[in-house]
This record gives C-alpha cells, structure tokens and sequence, in this order.
C-alpha cells in the first residue's frame, strides 16, 4: 500500500508547480508537489486553509494548467478535461434554473451522448433522492443538493472522483452521513477517490491515505496510512488509535503555522477565497 | 480556455458589486408576488376610496370639467369614444412593437457580444451610459426632419429607446460569472458557445427580462412623447388634440389607456420571469 511506483498509481502529480499572476505580484500555489493516487485507493488532501488544495485538485481534473510538472491519469498526461475524471465541486454547484433530472442530464447535453436512465435511477436509489427529479435545488436540502452533485458526477462512470471539499457547508450529522453514502458508494463501484477536506475526521473516515499539505506554497509535508478496514464503524472511529491518529496529522497541520493554531483550535472550517 | 487560469472562487457570483447599478431592482423576487384577499380588498377599497372621494368633491365644489373632469365623465368618455381612439391605440401599438423588437434584439446581441470582450466592454461603456442616460425623445424632431412624419422616426425613437436599456441590463445579467458553474461546463469539455447557452445565457435571463421590461416601458413612453411632437396620429397625438380641444373627459380616458398598457407590459413581464426565472427568488 506503500506510495508505489508511478506505473500502478491512477492518478500521479508529478513534481507540480502552479503560479498565479495576480495584479499585485506572482502568487506561488502549489510547489514540486507528487503524489500517487492508487487505482480504487480513497486519498485525502488536508492542509492549512490557502495552502493550495483546490489548486491541486482543479489541476489534477485539467481544468487548471500547471506552471511546471504534469499530472497522468492511467500513465497518460492530463491536459485538460478529462472524460475519465468526475468532479464533485464546492456546495452542490447545481444549475438553480434546471430540476434535479435537468442537472444530472446536463452532462450528457455538453456531451451529446444518451444518459443510462437504468444506471442513473440506480444512482438516485442509492442516494435516496428517487421521485425528487422534477424538484429544483432551492427546494432541495444542502445534503439533498450534495447528494445529487454526486449522482451527477458518477452519472457519466467516471474512473476517478475528484471532490473538492463537497462536503465544508453541511451540518455535522449530515456530513457524517454524506460520509458513509460516500463509502457506500465506493464499496460499490471501487472508483478512485481524492478528497479534499478540512475535516480530520472526515478524512480519515474515508481514506486509505491522508495527505498533508504545507503551508503556502503547497507541498506533500506528509503522508498518513490509514489502516483500519471498511466499513469503519463508529467503534472503530472511537478507537484509542483514531484518536492518536487525528491528533498526529492535527499536529502535523498546525506545526507548520503555529500562528494559525489558534484558528483549528476554534475549529473553524470555513476556507476562506484565495486571499492574495 | 480563456479565464482557465482565474484563481478559483466559489462563494460568490463575481460582477455584482460593480455594476452601474441603475436597474437592480429584484422586479421579481417579493413586490406584487402572492398577496392575499385581504390585501387585495384593501387595495380596491382604496381605489374606490379615491375615484369616489374625487367624483363627490368635484361635483360639490362645482369643478368645471375642463379643469379636471370627473371619474364618471371619464368612465363615460373612455365608453363612447373607445372606438374612435382604437385606430390611434393600433398605430402607437405597431410603433412600440416594431421598435423594442429591433431595439431589444440589438441590445441583447450587443450585450451578449461586448461581455464576452472585458476590455472592449470597459471602453464602450460610457457611451452606452450615454444612450441610456440620454432621453432619446430629444431626438425626435431631427428624425421627423430626416423621415417624415410616418411611422419610422418614432419606431426609431422607439428603438433607441429601448435598445440600451435592453443592453444595459442584459450586460449585468452576462456579466454574473459564477466560476464553479462555468469549470462544472469545462470539466464536461463544454464549448465556448455551449457555456454561453447553457449556462451565461440562463443565468442572465432574469435580468434581461428585468431590462426587456423596463425597455419595453421607456419604448411605450418614447412612443407617446415622438407622436405629440407631430404626425397626425398616435395615442400621443391623441393627447394633444383633446387637450387643444378642452376636451378633457376624453383626454384623461386617452391616459387611462396608456397606464393601463404601461401596467399590462409589467404584468407580461412578470408572469414570463415567475415562469422561467423564478429559481432565482
């Protein structure tokens, strides 16, 4: 399970580097930042808020361009949208003008393909949002909306998801919740996960690996195996190890920016926009 | 692949703060929504409350009708003289029609083309606060010189009217780029025409119905002023001939017919944004 050779990673970031130009200056995001992501493996990317994570995750879907090194996907290099990659963004990112069927069928419209209604009603059954099609977001609850972000990404089969803090505007139990929907969904169809998070905990629910990026510019400071098995019960969440566990990457984060301790400490979660 | 480079922002629609902020209003969101009975029998019994309180205090204090005629003489007016204003009502209606169809059409291109252009857009923009500011109507004696006094300088008028007004709006409702939205479109492999129709275009229709509506009232009102300026007809027209001719009865049912159109363009306006731009409440 160890961080293997790039020929049996999914997904590798291969020494990247991302540099914003901004009006007041260069803004250095992401810095010789690798890491593997192994096929069917769960990776969460946790890191001080700023240090690049979305950066990191837009580049791995080619929405972004990188300034230096690549990203592959099966060995291939990633260049820009790939069909192969689904992604699960910030707060839902529904259309608020489409019903819930409209959404999920949006991908199909940009792609001009037929939608598989017998996967996708597979889907919804499985998220329990069946017979909400013809309701509109604003009439869906934020872990409804989430629930069907992710029904539309995993519409199309990707073979990798890449979520991007899907879950940071939802209450505790409902995040708690998204989270065994999530494992649900990937004992059942194995596709690789990266998750990005503020949440500890969350991450290490869900993952094979947490990753912890440094402070501004983002790079690996360390990787954490997490080697209990799936499901992960709430006992074993309680576990004497978990704790240690959260306690080690907590203090990995924090001892990168002692003067931001005082933030985790409040627990806030809220990333701030990219203040430059 | 322009704009791919933005550093991403999520929370918020970027091009609200900065807008020339003229006609944000939210037409659609509360104001005459859902109102119930009892506020609909209020707002009747303050109608009755005044065209009856006028009708009684004009005829007590003997107010001769050609300084304002009363609510009965009008009622009475707009009844037997329906059918000779109607011709007039027809011709303002083709005027207004034919110039806020050209007008909005080209305001909506113009806005849909220059948002696409940043820099173009920062360029053209005072001038196209000009036009709006600019009441066009002070144009109507030139166009009467130029074409005559037939349909076309008002429909013109009409047009110049409408259009920047169309375009003013419909530039803001272009201009509300949410970044999320348009990645989820690029993570599809989305063309650029297919973002512009999938996801500018639908994101803008509440405020280009907001600029179709306010348009269609500054065409209505441009149409009015460019037919009492000459041309032997029009509901403008209309106006000034009672008036020359003291009849005021006449004259004031000439005006209920115009706030009455002016009020059916909002209803129509209203009814197609709570059909299809009601998502955004």
């Amino acid at each position: 399970m160890a961080s293997g050779s790039s020929k049996t990673a999914k997904l590798a970031v291969r020494a990247a580097g991302k540099v914003y130009r901004t009006a007041s200056g260069n803004l250095t995001a992401l810095d010789d930042c690798s890491l593997d992501v192994q096929e069917s493996g769960i990776v969460s990317i946790v890191g001080p808020s700023g240090c690049g994570k979305t950066t990191l995750l837009w580049s791995m879907s080619g929405l972004h361009s990188l300034t230096s090194g690549e990203i592959r996907l099966d060995g291939a290099p990633v260049t820009g949208p790939h069909p192969q990659i689904g992604i699960v963004f910030q707060e839902a990112n529904l259309l608020p003008w489409r019903d819930l069927d409209a959404n999920i069928r949006f991908p199909f419209e940009i792609k001009h393909q037929k939608p598989d209604m017998e996967w996708i009603r597979h889907l919804l059954r499985r998220v329990g949002l069946e017979g909400f099609g013809a309701k509109f977001p604003r009439e869906l609850s934020g872990g409804m909306q989430q629930r069907a972000a992710i029904v539309r990404a995993l519409a199309l089969k990707p073979s990798v998801l890449l979520m991007d803090e899907p879950f940071g505007a939802l209450d505790n139990f409902t995040r708690e919740e998204m989270n065994r929907l999530v494992e649900e969904i990937w004992l059942d169809t194995r596709t690789t996960i990266v998750f990005i998070t503020h949440s500890i905990e969350e991450a290490i629910f869900l993952s094979d690996r947490v990753v912890v990026l440094s402070p501004r510019p983002g790079r690996v400071a360390r990787e954490f195996e997490i080697p209990f098995p799936r499901p992960r019960s709430a006992e074993v969440m309680a576990t004497r190890e978990v704790f240690d566990l959260t306690n080690a990457i907590k203090a990995e984060i924090v001892g990168k920016q002692k003067s931001l301790a005082g933030r985790w400490a409040s627990g806030s979660q809220y990333e701030p926009q990219h203040a430059v | 692949m322009s704009g791919s480079d933005a550093i991403p922002e999520f929370r918020k629609a970027r091009g609200e703060a900065d807008e020339v902020g003229l006609t944000n209003m939210s037409v659609f969101a509360s104001g005459s929504g859902a109102r119930s009975a009892a506020e609909i029998l209020a707002i009747i019994a303050v109608a009755v409350v005044i065209i009856g309180g006028a009708e009684i205090a004009l005829r007590v204090f003997h107010v001769p009708s050609y300084i304002l005629p009363a609510p009965s003489a009008i009622a009475w007016a707009l009844y037997t003289d329906f059918p000779l204003i109607l011709p007039h009502l027809y011709y303002t209606l083709v005027e207004l029609i034919s110039g806020f169809a050209i007008g909005s059409l080209v305001g909506l291109v113009m806005a849909a083309v220059i948002t696409q252009f940043p820099f173009a857009e920062k360029i053209v923009a005072p001038y196209i606060l000009l036009l709006v500011t600019t009441p066009m109507l002070a144009l109507v004696p030139l166009l009467i010189l130029r074409f005559g006094f037939g349909y076309e300088p008002r429909i013109i008028a009409v047009a110049l009217a409408a259009g920047p007004m169309v375009m003013i709006n419909a530039a803001t409702g272009f201009r509300r780029v949410d970044t999320a939205k348009i990645a989820l479109a690029r993570s599809y492999g989305a063309s650029t025409l297919q973002i512009f129709w999938k996801v500018r275009a639908p994101m803008a229709l509440p405020m280009i119905l907001v600029g179709l509506m306010i348009g269609a009232i500054f065409g209505l009102l441009t149409a009015v002023g460019a037919e009492m300026v000459g041309g032997g007809f029009g509901l403008g027209n209309r106006l000034t001939t009672y008036s020359s001719m003291i009849q005021m009865p006449q004259f004031f049912a000439v005006v209920i017919i115009l706030s009455t159109l002016g009020i059916l363009i909002y209803v129509l306006f209203y009814l197609i944004g709570k059909k299809w731009a009601s998502w955004e409440a």
